[in-house]
């Protein structure tokens, strides 16, 4: 089977998720080439040929004309499998690829099961087999779910590639996350708000436990969507990656973008009404209770 | 201006989940049911750029089974104006592609300025369709977008990328943007609103009519992930709880000492 890996670069720099790639090749025992919009200044330590654009000429976000670009690798590379990450350069393009090549798509991948790719469902309470009625698949891979067991070797052989298609949206740069507040990546102990608090006044009930315990607080994205918990504080793959000595995850429910942020977290304590919470699965103990009754428990037991 | 949001209803996600008897979905008995979370950005979004420019028609999109037109009203009391419901009992056997086809074979003589989604469902979480759509009406489309802004028939848009980054992009109408979480605040619909909404149009019409295509996939089989995590689970009085939790603070890290 031959596998074309779609990598990834970013403000010039290639990405270290498209090693990923590598290892889902690698696992699935496939033939691989490479495809980057990227440059010969940042190339990616592999053994294979790598068909690159030039980053610089076709923009590092340009969907039409990366996915014309890819399409004509294809032609030429015939894979069976055409492999992206699942993250915000892969979900957007590969839907354009699928689509062009008529082939079957599966999104977010975690495992290859007899051949079948599994991707999770219902916020990963539920996993689901996707067979393919086409030849060609094309997937997106989780964020982490394959990976090196060492560090990458090898020297591609460098094909450049070009087009002249037309583009349909024009890039204007990027814009860094809002700097400034805390910096939670130091912090030993983190206590964070999810959902479950349910109205900010309960916020307290969070700083307060972090308070006893000596540690910050953090927050899972929708209570910082809601404007009650600083962007600085929020935990997960479009916040902070933390990796504390104690993680409580109060009213989390543990969906993936935001595991992505503390699963290296040296021991977590979760803090949940639903005992199936996918959060159960990083948790080292799940307290399946209410979180406005034990929380101020659990603190005024600490603080006694 | 002619506005198009597609939603989706979905299960609450604190639901105790079942699997289907053929194993190919999960039982939508038993189910609370709400509008995917994403597409309250995309309906929201729409209704603020109904408003900004004025003259404008805005169309609400379903696809499912009956129970999905509850959904519906509360887009329509949001402030959609019309609202077109393709009735399908069974919308998770079509895949990704076919329920874009769907969709695009709906819009495809409508000449719709701008088209919303979500980025994606809270269910089956593909991320596919909104964008297939843009590509079989042939127009440009931004994704995961947490910003958006419309001037002189154009799109500016913030679209979110890891680690919180933003790249700005921009194109012109008519384009398709899917909505990612924190694009803005939807609102509550108000009483009134509500009840305004009872007396909007809403059509209905088969999926079949709409459905010129065959799906690539299909889904062999869901089911329940092993447990790997295998922590501790302490249930019981919080009192107790929180005497055990220390204990094993005590024991297990070294944050109380
Ligand atoms: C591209 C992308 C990037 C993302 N980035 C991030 C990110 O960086 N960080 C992030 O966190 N999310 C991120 N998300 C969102 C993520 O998918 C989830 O939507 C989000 O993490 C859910 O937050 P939550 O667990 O607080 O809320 P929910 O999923 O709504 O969970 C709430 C939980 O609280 C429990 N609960 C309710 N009431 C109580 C109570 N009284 N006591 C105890 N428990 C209670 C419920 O059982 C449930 O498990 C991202 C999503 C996408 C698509």
């Amino acid at each position: 089977m031959k596998a074309l890996l779609v990598a990834e670069y970013r403000d010039g720099q290639l990405l270290a998720s498209s090693y990923e790639l590598v290892a889902f090749a690698q696992e699935l025992g496939a033939d691989s080439a490479m495809f980057l919009v990227g440059s010969d200044s940042a190339l990616p330590q592999y053994d294979g040929t790598l068909h690159l654009a030039d980053s610089g000429k076709y923009s590092e976000f340009n969907p039409a004309v990366h996915k014309q670009l890819l399409l004509d690798v294809i032609a030429k590379e015939q894979p069976e499998m055409v492999v992206f990450s699942h993250s915000s350069y892969g979900w957007d393009l590969a839907p354009r690829i699928s689509l062009a090549l008529g082939a079957a798509h599966a999104s977010e991948v975690v495992e290859i099961v007899d051949g079948v790719p599994v991707v999770p469902v219902c916020n990963a309470k539920l996993r689901r087999q996707i067979s393919a009625k086409t030849d060609q698949i094309v997937v997106t891979l989780q964020s982490g779910a394959f990976g090196l067991s060492s560090d990458p070797v090898g020297t591609p052989t460098v094909e450049k590639i070009d087009t002249d298609t037309a583009a349909q949206v024009e890039f204007g740069g990027y814009e860094e996350a809002e700097a400034g507040g805390v910096d939670l990546s130091k912090a030993e102990v983190i206590v964070s708000a999810g959902r479950g608090i349910g109205k900010p006044e309960n916020l307290t009930i969070i700083e307060d436990l972090a308070r006893a315990l000596k540690g910050e607080y953090g927050a899972s994205r929708p209570v910082v969507d809601s404007e009650w918990v600083d962007h600085s504080r929020q935990v997960g793959s479009t916040g902070q990656t933390v990796s504390p000595k104690l993680y409580v995850a109060c009213g989390i429910s543990g969906a993936i973008q935001h595991l992505a942020g503390m699963k290296k977290s040296e021991y977590v304590i979760a803090i949940n009404t639903d005992k199936d919470a996918p959060i159960g699965e990083v948790a080292d103990v799940l307290v399946v209770a209410d979180l406005k009754e034990f929380v101020p428990a659990l603190t005024a037991k600490l603080t006694a | 201006m002619k506005i198009l949001v597609c939603i989706k209803q979905v299960p609450d996600m604190e639901s105790k989940f079942k699997i289907a008897g053929d194993a190919t979905w999960y039982d939508s008995g038993d189910l609370a049911w709400r509008m995917n979370e994403y597409d309250e950005y995309a309906v929201e979004q729409a209704v603020q750029l109904k408003s900004q420019v004025g003259d404008a028609d805005l169309t609400v999109l379903c696809i499912g089974p009956q129970r999905v037109q509850e959904t519906m009203k509360k887009a329509l009391a949001m402030g959609c104006d019309r609202g077109v419901h393709i009735a399908d009992d069974e919308p998770f056997k079509k895949d990704p592609f076919e329920i874009a086809s769907i969709i695009a074979e709906f819009a495809t003589d409508k000449k719709f300025d701008m088209i919303f989604t979500g980025m994606q469902s809270q269910d089956r979480g593909s991320a596919q369709v909104g964008i297939l759509v843009a590509e079989l009406l042939n127009i440009p489309s931004i994704s995961t977008v947490v910003d958006f802004a419309f001037a002189d028939g154009k799109v500016s848009a913030k679209r979110e990328l890891e680690g919180g980054i933003k790249a700005l992009v921009s194109c012109a109408t008519p384009a398709l943007v899917t909505c990612q979480l924190g694009m803005n605040t939807p609102r509550y619909p108000t009483l009134p609103n509500i009840m305004k909404a009872k007396r909007k149009e809403l059509l209905s019409f088969p999926a079949a009519d709409l459905l010129k295509v065959e799906g690539k996939q299909e889904t062999a089989k869901v089911y329940f992930p092993e447990k790997k995590g295998g922590g501790l689970v302490l249930e019981g009085a919080a009192g107790d709880l929180a005497d055990q939790l220390i204990q094993i603070l005590k024991e297990k890290t070294a944050v109380l000492a």
